[in-house]
C-alpha cells in the first residue's frame, strides 16, 4: 500500500505548495519569460525603452560565423568532458565497489572537488597547466612550445575540459558507487558461480543494472557542461585564444555585459535553452530505451 | 557426481572466528542437509565450498582435488541462492543459459539445452518473461534451472525455500527431492528449518556456534541426539528438558521437587544431568496414577490431527503432543507418564549425550 498524506480541504494543499510555486515562478519562469521578451526586442544600452524587432536578433546571431563556432565549441566541450568525467568515475566506482584496500579513502576524497567553486578550481588549474611554470612546463622543457593554452586553441580547450571533468568525476563517482552498491551481492556471486570473470561480470551484470544511473548522469553532465562551464572558462581562458573556448554560456556573458548587446545575449540564452531541451528530449527518446529499470 | 571432503575448515572474519574447525565427508550423490540456527556458520561453510568465501584454515576437496585456491567457476559447483539472485535484466531463457553463454556454447546448442531444462521444470511457457513478471515459485524454479543446466558435480542450496509460502515450500521440497533422484548429483542444502531438513536429507549435519554437533541420518538424529542442543533443536515441538540429579533409586528433578524412579544407571549418585523427553513420548493419565508426574495445564494448541498441551511442572514448561481426543481444561491437573527408554540423558556441564541404559559406563561427551 502506498502511503499518502491527504488533506480534507484542497486549500490546505495549495497553501503548502505556494512557497515552492512562488520560488519557481520568481526565479525560473519570470526571468525566462523576460529573456524571451528581450530576445524579441532591441534594448537600449543606456536604458530608455526597447523596440520590438521580432526575430531579427535570432537572424543576426544565426548568420554569424562566430556564433556557430561557439555552438560547435560547446558541443565538443560537452561531449569530451562528459565522456571523460563519466568514464573515469565509472572505473573508480567499479574498483571501489570491489572493496579494494583503501577504498573508503576514495569515497571521502572524491566528493571534495564537486564542493569547490568553479572559479577557485579554475584558478588552481590555471597554475597547474601554466606553460611556463606548471606541470606542463616539464613537457615544454622537453619539446619547447608543445603546450601553450594561451596561443593554441586546442590546448586551451583541453585545459577547460580537464578542469571541468576533474570537478564532475567526484560527483559522478558518488552516484556510480551508490548504484553499484545497490546491486545485490548475490547477483555478482551468482554470475561468478556461472563462470563469469570480473570483466565479464561487469559488462553482463553490473553495467546493465546501473544504466538508470548512467542515463541520469548523462543528462546532468551534458546539461551542466553547457552551464557550469562559465566560471572555468572565465578564469582560465576568457573564451580565447581566438574564440577557441568561447562556449555558448560564456559568449552570452561577454556579448551581453562586455559588448552591451543585451538583446543578442537574450536571444543566445534562448537558443542555449532550446538546445539543452532538445538534447534532453533526444536522450529520453533514444537512450532511455536501452535503460533497464528494475 | 563428486565427493566432498572437508578437513579442519575454519573461518574468521577479521579476528572473529565463525567456523571453528569442521571435518565432514559427503559421499558422491548424497543429499546432505546442514541444519542450524541463524549465525551458526552453516551458510559460511556452504559459501566456502562454493568458493564465494575464502577458507581461513583447513582444506576442502571436491573429488579429491583441494579447491581452496580455485575460483568458483573452476570448482564445478552450482548454487541456488536464498533470494534466487536472478539477473533482473535478462529473460528466463537468458538467465538459465547465462553460464553456457559465458562458456561459449554455440547458440543453437544453448537454446536446445535451455529447452530441455525448461521442460523438466515446466518453465517452457515462461522463457521470454523477465524475473519481475514471475511468481515466487517460478523464480525458484528458474534459479534451479540455472543451476541444473551446467550439469554440475555439486549442487549447493542456500536456504532456497525460505522466501516461499508454506504450501509452495512443501511442493518445492518434493520437487527438489525428485530432481535429486533424477540427477543424483551430490547436493548440500543449508537450512534452519528442521522439517525441511528431516524430509530432504539422506544425511543431516547439525551445526551450532560454528561447530558440528551431530552427523547422521534424520532418524538417528531424532532418536539419538548427540547433544542437548541437537535434542532441543530437532523435533517440533521441542524436546522437554528437565534439570535433575542422580539419586540412589532414580532421579530427583527440578531441584528435588519431583522424584522419578528409573532403573539403575551407570551414573554416579549426585551427578547433575539434563533429562530430555520428547513431547510425542509423553502420555497424559489421570492425576494420581502411580509413577506419573502431576502438572497443571497451561494452554492447548489445536493442530487438527492432534494437539499440543502445554503444562507447568513446578514452574518448568513442559509440552505433550497427543493425537488422542483429550481436552483437559486449562488450570486442571493431569498426570504425565512416559517410558524409561524414551528418556534422553545429557551431561549438565558439557551438554553431551549420556547413554545411561545401554552401558554401565557413560560415553564421553561429543
Amino acid at each position: 500500500m502506498e502511503k499518502r498524506v491527504t488533506f480534507g480541504r484542497w486549500t490546505i494543499g495549495i497553501l503548502f505548495a505556494v512557497p515552492q510555486l512562488i520560488l519557481i515562478f520568481t526565479f525560473f519562469y519570470w526571468p525566462a519569460g523576460q529573456a524571451v521578451y528581450w530576445s524579441l526586442t532591441l534594448q537600449q544600452p543606456w536604458g530608455g525603452g526597447n523596440i520590438w524587432v521580432g526575430l531579427d536578433n535570432f537572424r543576426s546571431i544565426l548568420s554569424n560565423a562566430d556564433y556557430w563556432n561557439s555552438i560547435s565549441a560547446s558541443l565538443v566541450f560537452a561531449g569530451i568532458s562528459t565522456g571523460l568525467a563519466m568514464s573515469i568515475a565509472l572505473v573508480l566506482a567499479a574498483l571501489t565497489d570491489r572493496q579494494l584496500a583503501g577504498s573508503w579513502l576514495y569515497r571521502v576524497v572524491l566528493i571534495w572537488p564537486y564542493g569547490i567553486a568553479a572559479p577557485a578550481l579554475a584558478l588552481a588549474f590555471r597554475f597547474i597547466l601554466a606553460p611556463e611554470a606548471g606541470f606542463m612546463a616539464v613537457v615544454n622543457q622537453v619539446w619547447p612550445g608543445v603546450w601553450d593554452p594561451g596561443l593554441d586553441g586546442s590546448d586551451a580547450m583541453a585545459s577547460i575540459i580537464v578542469a571541468f571533468s576533474w570537478k564532475y568525476v567526484g560527483y559522478n563517482f558518488i552516484f556510480f558507487l551508490a548504484a553499484f552498491q545497490a546491486i545485490p551481492r548475490s547477483l555478482i556471486e551468482a554470475a561468478a558461480m556461472d563462470g563469469s570473470g570480473v570483466i565479464r561480470r561487469f559488462w553482463d551484470i553490473q553495467f546493465p543494472l546501473i544504466t538508470p544511473t548512467i542515463f541520469f548522469l548523462l543528462v546532468i553532465n551534458i546539461t551542466e557542461s553547457f552551464q557550469d562551464s562559465f566560471g572555468i572558462v572565465d578564469i582560465m581562458t576568457s573564451g580565447g585564444p581566438a574564440n577557441a573556448t568561447n562556449l555558448m554560456v560564456y559568449k552570452i556573458y561577454s556579448d551581453g555585459f562586455k559588448g552591451l548587446d543585451y538583446s543578442g545575449a537574450a536571444a543566445q540564452s534562448i537558443i542555449l535553452m532550446l538546445l539543452i531541451i532538445a538534447l534532453t528530449i533526444v536522450q529520453f527518446r533514444f537512450i532511455e530505451r536501452r535503460v533497464h529499470y528494475r | 557426481m563428486a565427493s566432498i571432503t572437508i578437513r579442519g575448515v575454519k573461518k574468521n572474519y577479521a579476528k572473529t572466528p565463525v567456523v571453528h574447525g569442521v571435518d565432514l565427508d559427503f559421499a558422491s550423490g548424497e543429499f546432505v542437509v546442514i541444519l542450524g540456527p541463524s549465525g551458526c556458520g552453516k551458510s559460511t561453510l556452504l559459501r566456502m565450498i562454493a568458493g564465494l568465501e575464502e577458507i581461513s584454515d583447513g582444506t576442502i576437496a571436491i573429488d579429491g582435488v583441494v579447491v581452496n585456491k580455485l575460483e568458483p567457476r573452476e570448482r564445478g559447483c552450482a548454487m541456488v541462492f536464498q533470494n534466487y539472485a536472478l539477473y533482473p535484466h535478462m529473460s528466463v531463457a537468458q538467465n538459465i543459459g547465462y553460464s553456457l553463454k559465458v562458456a561459449g556454447v554455440p547458440s543453437a546448442e544453448r537454446a536446445q539445452r535451455i529447452q530441455a531444462v525448461a521442460r523438466v521444470l515446466e518453465l517452457e511457457h515462461l522463457l521470454d518473461r523477465k524475473p519481475m513478471a514471475l511468481s515466487g515459485g517460478q523464480r525458484q524454479r528458474v534459479a534451479m534451472g540455472r543451476a541444473m543446466i551446467r550439469e554440475p558435480k555439486v549442487f549447493l542450496f542456500d536456504e532456497p525455500l525460505s522466501n516461499l509460502d508454506a504450501k509452495l515450500r512443501v511442493q518445492m521440497r518434493s520437487e527438489i527431492r525428485k530432481l535429486h533422484r533424477r540427477l543424483s548429483a551430490t547436493s548440500v542444502f543449508v537450512t534452519h528449518d528442521q522439517v525441511e531438513a528431516m524430509t530432504l536429507a539422506d544425511r543431516l549435519v547439525v551445526m551450532n556456534g560454528g561447530r558440528v554437533e551431530q552427523v547422521g541420518t534424520p532418524a538417528e538424529v531424532y532418536s539419538r541426539p548427540a547433544s542437548r542442543f541437537v535434542a532441543t533443536f530437532v523435533g517440533a515441538p521441542a524436546m522437554n528438558m528437565l534439570e535433575g540429579t542422580v539419586t540412589l533409586d532414580g532421579l530427583s528433578l527440578l531441584g528435588d521437587s519431583r522424584k522419578l524412579n528409573v532403573s539403575r544407571t551407570g551414573l554416579a549418585v549426585g551427578a547433575k544431568v539434563a533429562v530430555g523427553i520428547r513431547p510425542e513420548a509423553v502420555r497424559m493419565v489421570a492425576p494420581g496414577t502411580a509413577g506419573a508426574l502431576a502438572a497443571t495445564v497451561d494452554l492447548i494448541e489445536e493442530l487438527g490431527a492432534g494437539r499440543v498441551v502445554y503444562v507447568d511442572l513446578d514452574g518448568a514448561p513442559f509440552s505433550i503432543a497427543t493425537s488422542e481426543t483429550v481436552h483437559p481444561e486449562p488450570g486442571s491437573t493431569v498426570g504425565l507418564q512416559f517410558a524409561e527408554q524414551d528418556l534422553h540423558f545429557f551431561s549438565a556441564e558439557t551438554g553431551g549425550r549420556l547413554d545411561v541404559f545401554k552401558a554401565s559406563v557413560p560415553e564421553p561427551a561429543l
